[in-house]
C-alpha cells in the first residue's frame, strides 16, 4: 500500500508547554472511527489525535468505550469505519504483533503479565521485536546471541532502575502484589522503547501512596524519554493534574476534548458524569 | 550452611544469566559430567545399559522435547509416539539409502524431518487450543503409525513389516546393531542427550524461551507486545520435534535396533514420555530427566524388590508393578503438582536456609 502523506491537523503546530515540555505535531490521528459488535455500536464517529510528547487522557464513566477505544488504537480490534494514522501514514489493517512494531506499546486493565516468568524475564519480553540472532545462534548462545541478550539486559536494568523495582527482578511475577504488577506492566511497556505508550487504566485499585507513585512514574517517562503517552483513568484529579489534553466519551460518543479546564466546565462532560434531570 | 549463595558475587550479566549461577551448583554439575563420561563407561553392564542408562537417556532426550512444546509452549501434545515412530523411521531409510554416510548424521537428519512432520501437524495449534489441540495430535499419532505399517517403501518391502538397523559404527566402534557394547550405545546415548539438553537450556534461558513462555501464559497479551503467534508456535513444534525425533531413531538404531511401528511407537509411548513430562515438571531441563529417570528406573526397582528380593512370581509382579506405578504417579501429582522438579528446588531453597531456618 501507498503511504499517504497526511496534512498538516489544524493547530499542530509545536509548542511548549507551561512546564516547559515540548509538544510536537500529531503523532496518531484518529479519524471518525466506528466500531460495532453486531448490533451494538462500542464507538460512533469518534475523531481526536495525539500529539508528540503530550500526555492524552481519554476519560469517560463505565461502558462509553474507552477500552474498545485503545484496543482499535493498538490494533486488536478493526473498526468498520474509520482510518487511523500514525506517525503521518494511514495504517492499513494488520495484525497486532506488527501494530507493536510500528512504535506502540500498552498496558492493560486487568493486568495481562506472564504469570511464570520472572519480573525480569516479564520485563525482557518487551524487547521481543528487536531481536536479529536466528533460532540456531541462539541455539548454540553463539554469534550474536549472547552479545545481543546482555545488550537487552542492560537497557532492561536501566528500565528496572527507573521503576525502583531493583528487589523484585528475580521474582516469580505471580506471587508479587497487585500495585507491584501494574508497576512491572509499565515496565514491559517501556522496555519496547514505544513512540506511543497507551495506559489502559494505570491506578485502578491502587491506594493514594501507590497512585502518587505512580502519576510519578508516568511524568517522570514523559519527562525523561520524552514518550507520548495515552490513558485512559477514572480518577478525576489524577487525569487533571497529569494530562496535557482530555478526551471525554460517554455511549461510545466523543462529547469532549480539550484542556483538563476546559473540559471540567463543558456542560456535557458535567451532565455525563452527574446525570441530567430528564423532565 | 554449606549451600549458599552469600559470597557468590556476579559482576557481569553474563555471569548472571548462565545456566547455574551457583557456584556449587555448578561443581555439582561437572562432578556428574565427570562420573558420567569418564567412570561410568568402564563399569557399565549390558544389564545396567540395556535396562537403565540407555533408554533413561533416550526418553530424558524425548521429555526433553515434549518439555519444550508443552511445559514451555503450553501447546499439548499427545503424538510423541508418532513423531518417535517419524525420527526412527527417517534414521532407517536414511541409513539403508547412504550407507556410507555416518549414523550418527543420520540421527540428527532423521531429527530434521521429524521437525518438518511436527511442524505440519502443529499447524492447528494456530487454531485451537488445550484438550482439543490434545485431540488433534492424536490424530498425528495414528495417522503415523498407520502410514508407516501400511506403506512397505517406508520399511523397505521387508516381510516381517519390520525394520532392523544395519550394523554401523564410528571411529571404529560399532555402535549399531546386535554387536554394539554395552559403553558404546550408552556413550552414543550420553552425547546426545548433553548435547541437547544444553541446545534445550540456551533456547529456554534466551530469546525463543521467553516467546514460547508468553504465549503459555498469554496468549493474547504476547501478540499484542509483538510476539508473533504462527512463528512461536511452529518453532516451538519444530524444536520439540526435533529432539522427540531425535529420541525416536536413537531408540530405533541404538537401543532396540529393530522396531515396528504400532509395537513400539504406539499410543503408549506418547502417554509415556507425557507422564515423564508432568512428574517431572513443566517447564523444567533438570525436570525431563528426573521425569525420565523416574519413569524409567521404578519399574526396574519394583520388579528387582518383588521379584528379586520377595521371590514373588514374575506374572503377579509384573501386574503389580503397573498398578504401583499408577498409584504413584497419582499421589505425586496431588503430593507436588509442579513435580520433581519443584520438589528439588523447594529442597534447595530449605537447604540455604539449613540449619537455622529462622
Amino acid at each position: 500500500m501507498m503511504p499517504q502523506t497526511q496534512q498538516a491537523a489544524t493547530g499542530a503546530e509545536p509548542y511548549i508547554t507551561p512546564d516547559g515540555r515540548k509538544i510536537g505535531g500529531v503523532l496518531m490521528d484518529l479519524r471518525n472511527i466506528t466500531l460495532r459488535f453486531g448490533g451494538v455500536t462500542a464507538i460512533k464517529d469518534i475523531s481526536f489525535d495525539i500529539r508528540e510528547g503530550e500526555i492524552r487522557a481519554i476519560i469517560g464513566p463505565n461502558g462509553a468505550g474507552k477500552s474498545s477505544m485503545m484496543n482499535v488504537m493498538s490494533g486488536f480490534y478493526v473498526p468498520q469505519e474509520g482510518e487511523v494514522w500514525f506517525r503521518g501514514e494511514r495504517r492499513p489493517q494488520m495484525r497486532p504483533y506488527k501494530v507493536a512494531r510500528l512504535g506502540l506499546a500498552r498496558t492493560f486493565q486487568n493486568i495481562a503479565l506472564f504469570d511464570g516468568m520472572s519480573v525480569l524475564d516479564n520485563i525482557m519480553t518487551g524487547r521481543l521485536t528487536m531481536v536479529k540472532s536466528s533460532l540456531l545462534e541462539q541455539a548454540l548462545w553463539w554469534g550474536r546471541a549472547e552479545a545481543e541478550e546482555n545488550r537487552h539486559r542492560e537497557q532492561v536494568e536501566k528500565i528496572i532502575d527507573f521503576l525502583e523495582i531493583q528487589n523484585i527482578r528475580k521474582t516469580p511475577v505471580g506471587r508479587l502484589p497487585y500495585g507491584l504488577k501494574k508497576r512491572v506492566e509499565l515496565a514491559r511497556a517501556l522496555a519496547a522503547e514505544p513512540k506511543l505508550l497507551m495506559l489502559d487504566e494505570p491506578m485502578a485499585g491502587m491506594n493514594v501512596e501507590e497512585k502518587e507513585d505512580m502519576s510519578r512514574f508516568i511524568l517522570d517517562v514523559n519527562d525523561e524519554f520524552g514518550t507520548t503517552i495515552a490513558l485512559i483513568e477514572h480518577d478525576m484529579g489524577v487525569v487533571m493534574d497529569l494530562s496535557d489534553r482530555v478526551v471525554v466519551m460517554d455511549y461510545g460518543r466523543k462529547i469532549g476534548d480539550g484542556t483538563p479546564d476546559e473540559v471540567r466546565n463543558n456542560q456535557e462532560v458535567i451532565d455525563a458524569y452527574l446525570g441530567v434531570a430528564h423532565d | 550452611m554449606l549451600y549458599r549463595e552469600a559470597g557468590d558475587f556476579k559482576t557481569s550479566y553474563r555471569d548472571d544469566s548462565q545456566t547455574f549461577p551457583l557456584k556449587l551448583d555448578r561443581l555439582g554439575y561437572y562432578a556428574a559430567l565427570a562420573v558420567a563420561f569418564l567412570v561410568v563407561p568402564f563399569v557399565i553392564t549390558d544389564y545396567w545399559a540395556n535396562s537403565v542408562l540407555v533408554p533413561f537417556l533416550i526418553y530424558a532426550i524425548a521429555a526433553l522435547g515434549l518439555n519444550i512444546l508443552t511445559g514451555y509452549a503450553g501447546q499439548v501434545s499427545l503424538g510423541s509416539g508418532g513423531f518417535m515412530a517419524v525420527g526412527a523411521y527417517a534414521a532407517y531409510k536414511l541409513a539403508t539409502a547412504f550407507p556410507e554416510i555416518s549414523i550418527l548424521i543420520h540421527v540428527l537428519l532423521a531429527g530434521g524431518i521429524t521437525a518438518m512432520v511436527g511442524v505440519l501437524f502443529g499447524l492447528p495449534s494456530l487454531r485451537i487450543k488445550g484438550f482439543y489441540l490434545a485431540v488433534a495430535t492424536l490424530a498425528a499419532q495414528f495417522f503415523l503409525v498407520w502410514l508407516f505399517n501400511k506403506v512397505p517403501w517406508f520399511y523397505n518391502h521387508s516381510a516381517s513389516g519390520q525394520i532392523t538397523v544395519p550394523e554401523r559404527s564410528f571411529l571404529g566402534w560399532i555402535i549399531t546393531g546386535p554387536q554394539t557394547s554395552a559403553s558404546a550405545k550408552y556413550l552414543v546415548c550420553l552425547c546426545f542427550a548433553v548435547l541437547l539438553a544444553w541446545v534445550a537450556r540456551n533456547l529456554t534461558r534466551g530469546t525463543m524461551g521467553r516467546t514460547w513462555m508468553a504465549i503459555r501464559d498469554m496468549d493474547i497479551a504476547a501478540e499484542i507486545i509483538g510476539v508473533n503467534p504462527l512463528t512461536a508456535k511452529m518453532t516451538a513444534f519444530a524444536v520439540s520435534s526435533f529432539f522427540i525425533g531425535v529420541a525416536g531413531a536413537l531408540l530405533f538404531t541404538v537401543y532396540l535396533g529393530a522396531a515396528e511401528a504400532s509395537e513400539t511407537f504406539g499410543i503408549n509411548k506418547s502417554f509415556l514420555v507425557l507422564f515423564m513430562v508432568i512428574i517431572g515438571g513443566l517447564g523444567s531441563i533438570f525436570g525431563s530427566f528426573a521425569g525420565a529417570a523416574f519413569l524409567v528406573l521404578l519399574p526396574v526397582f519394583l520388579k528387582n524388590v518383588l521379584v528379586g528380593s520377595l521371590g514373588w512370581p514374575t506374572d503377579l509382579a509384573a501386574h503389580l508393578e503397573l498398578m504401583i506405578v499408577g498409584a504413584l504417579i497419582v499421589f505425586f501429582l496431588i503430593v507436588e503438582p509442579h513435580g520433581l522438579a519443584q520438589l528439588w528446588r523447594v529442597t534447595k531453597e530449605k537447604l540455604r536456609l539449613w540449619p537455622f531456618p529462622h
